[in-house]
């Protein structure tokens, strides 16, 4: 044991004292002033909740009003791909000149793979993808998770080559 | 799983006076899935011996198969606390290996989201440390301030943990219009709740008598153990690659090393906490003086590495990580090893723990800052 003067003592007893003291004031300030608490009730907000428009959340094939996307099939995003996410699938298509043409048939995406690393929407040549916000994934089966990005029917865009 | 190793048959005592209990691989206080293997002898540690591989997942190998674009998103996920510092180590080596010189923007860019995910990862750290001394509160303070730099991430990188944001070459997106803004913001907030942190964790006097001479360190141990970060500040020593060996502007920039000599756990706190005031002193010099220009050099679509070794370092949150790559010339590297920080972090353990008793491990544990899936990869 360390013999320890009378005077320290009760020094060393009053700043402990004070060091808790200062710290429940601190506790107490927040008690007190439930404005500059600043936690956000999930999933309540929902309907209020923005997210910035980077936020990568999945990957999404906008279409237009006619049904058309820009996708020309090139496979830039296949390769890009660290994890295999993308399968591009062709089908021959009859041009109105009646010549084939290779045509995208799906874009199958898998979210279950997907680490939302924005690498395929870096690579794609004609901006035909895009990240979504949305991040609400969960699913009961895994076979879900499996989508094809392009809509049944839709068409290339005239003039993206 | 366990075996009676030769601690047991050469004690100087018999096995009867020991115990063994096991810490993890689920237990709150390692943060994430270290396991510890504690050799007791009443409530005094005599040996403390780590199990790692519970969350390996090979990123080493993983890498050999993805090209020099891909393989970096893999690395936001060792150090996730650093993820952007690990980006960057990686773009670094890549870059130097072909020769590419960066815009002055990107380099810019690439110091401010460094320095901001310092100031992140220590805030965790922070809070992470109280609550494993058995204080709650300090841990949503720390989060109040986190999130901040959490939206900002989000708003310019499109993630909060494992953003993806350096590509060789660059920077993946320009800062988001609004950056600066709340960049500026953001350090209005922490000035003016930085003296929270002392007034609830620094000047307790139960924390700090609880930190104070516990988890002694000498600098030779800390040398020869290859520590680094704050560990190793900790004991004096000097070991911040943005000074030792400056890479992007860091050279140009005013900042301090933050050295302690206290050796102890309490050393190494508030070397962590000074640190975060120089990572605002950095932020603040350059948020008003981002230049014009380019925010990614032009790169080939399929980048090739000539043939060779590469070897970078960057100072992390937790000290230095090593990238080395050995190139055979193709599109993929033919090796890739990462140095991380929290690995030689982590076997010091045992030396700082030795001696000491049960209750303090977890704090001591605590002070290292130690990042499970960093040592494991
Ligand atoms: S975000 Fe990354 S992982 Fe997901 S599909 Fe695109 S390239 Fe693949
Ligand atoms: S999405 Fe883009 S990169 Fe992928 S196949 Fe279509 S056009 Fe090519």
């Amino acid at each position: 044991m360390k013999i320890v003067p009378v005077k320290k003592y009760i020094s060393d007893v009053f700043g402990a004292i004070k060091s808790l003291a200062t710290g429940m004031k601190r506790t107490m300030y927040y008690f007190t002033h439930h404005k500059e608490i600043i936690t956000q009730q999930y999933p309540d907000n929902r309907n209020t909740l923005e997210l910035p428009e980077r936020f990568k959340g999945e990957v999404v094939m906008p279409h237009d009003e006619n049904n058309e996307h820009r996708c020309t099939g090139c496979q830039a995003c296949e390769l890009a791909c660290p994890n295999g996410t993308i399968k591009v699938i062709f089908k021959n298509e009859l041009t109105p000149e009646g010549k084939k043409k290779k045509a995208i048939d799906k874009l199958v995406y898998h979210l279950e793979l997907c680490t939302m690393c924005n690498l395929c929407v870096e690579a794609c040549p004609s901006d035909a993808i895009k990240m979504a916000q949305t991040f609400e994934h969960s699913v009961f089966d895994r076979s879900k998770l499996t989508k094809v990005l392009n809509n049944p029917g839709s068409k290339i865009m005239e003039g993206v080559e | 799983m366990y075996r009676e190793t030769d601690i047991i048959q050469s004690a100087d005592q018999s096995p009867e006076g020991y115990m063994i209990i096991n810490v993890g691989p689920q237990h709150p206080a390692t943060h994430g899935v270290l396991h510890l293997v504690i050799t007791l002898n009443g409530e005094t540690i005599k040996k403390v011996e780590p199990h790692l591989g519970y969350i390996h997942r090979s990123i080493e190998k993983m890498c050999e198969s993805l090209s020099y674009r891909q393989f970096i998103y893999v690395t936001s996920r060792m150090d996730y606390l650093s993820a952007h510092i690990n980006n960057h180590a990686c773009a670094l080596c890549v870059e130097k290996g072909l020769q590419v010189e960066i815009p002055e923007r990107a380099k810019v860019i690439r110091v401010l989201m460094d320095e901001l995910t310092r100031i992140a990862s220590h805030e965790l750290w922070w809070g992470a440390m109280a609550m494993d001394l058995g204080a709650f509160t300090p841990f949503f303070h720390a989060f109040r301030e986190r999130e901040t730099i959490n939206d900002i991430m989000e708003e310019t990188c499109g993630a909060r943990l494992t953003m993806n944001y350096m590509v060789p070459g660059g920077v993946m997106h320009d800062i988001h219009p609004n950056f600066q803004r709340r960049v500026k913001e953001f350090i209005q907030l922490y000035k003016s709740k930085i003296h929270e942190y002392d007034e609830l964790v620094t000047g307790n006097i139960i924390f700090q008598n609880r930190m104070k001479g516990v988890g002694i360190l000498s600098a030779e141990d800390a040398i020869s153990y290859g520590c680094t970060g704050p560990v190793a500040r900790g004991s004096g020593v000097s070991s911040d690659i943005r000074k030792v060996q400056p890479y992007e502007i860091y050279d140009k920039l005013q900042f301090d090393e933050v050295l302690e000599t206290g050796c102890d756990s309490f050393a190494r706190y508030l070397i962590r906490i000074k640190e975060m005031n120089q990572s605002i002193r950095i932020v603040e010099q350059l948020i008003d003086n981002i230049p014009e220009g380019d925010f990614q050099a032009k790169t080939k679509a399929v980048l090739k590495l000539p043939k060779g070794e590469f070897y970078t370092r960057v100072e992390t949150a937790r000290g230095e990580l090593g990238v080395y790559i050995v190139s055979e010339g193709g599109t993929t590297p033919y090796r890739i090893k990462f140095r991380s920080p929290g690995f030689s972090n982590l076997s010091v353990l045992d030396k700082i723990a030795r001696g000491g008793k049960i209750g303090d491990l977890i704090a001591m544990m605590g002070t290292l800052d130690l990042v499970i899936p960093d040592i494991d990869r």
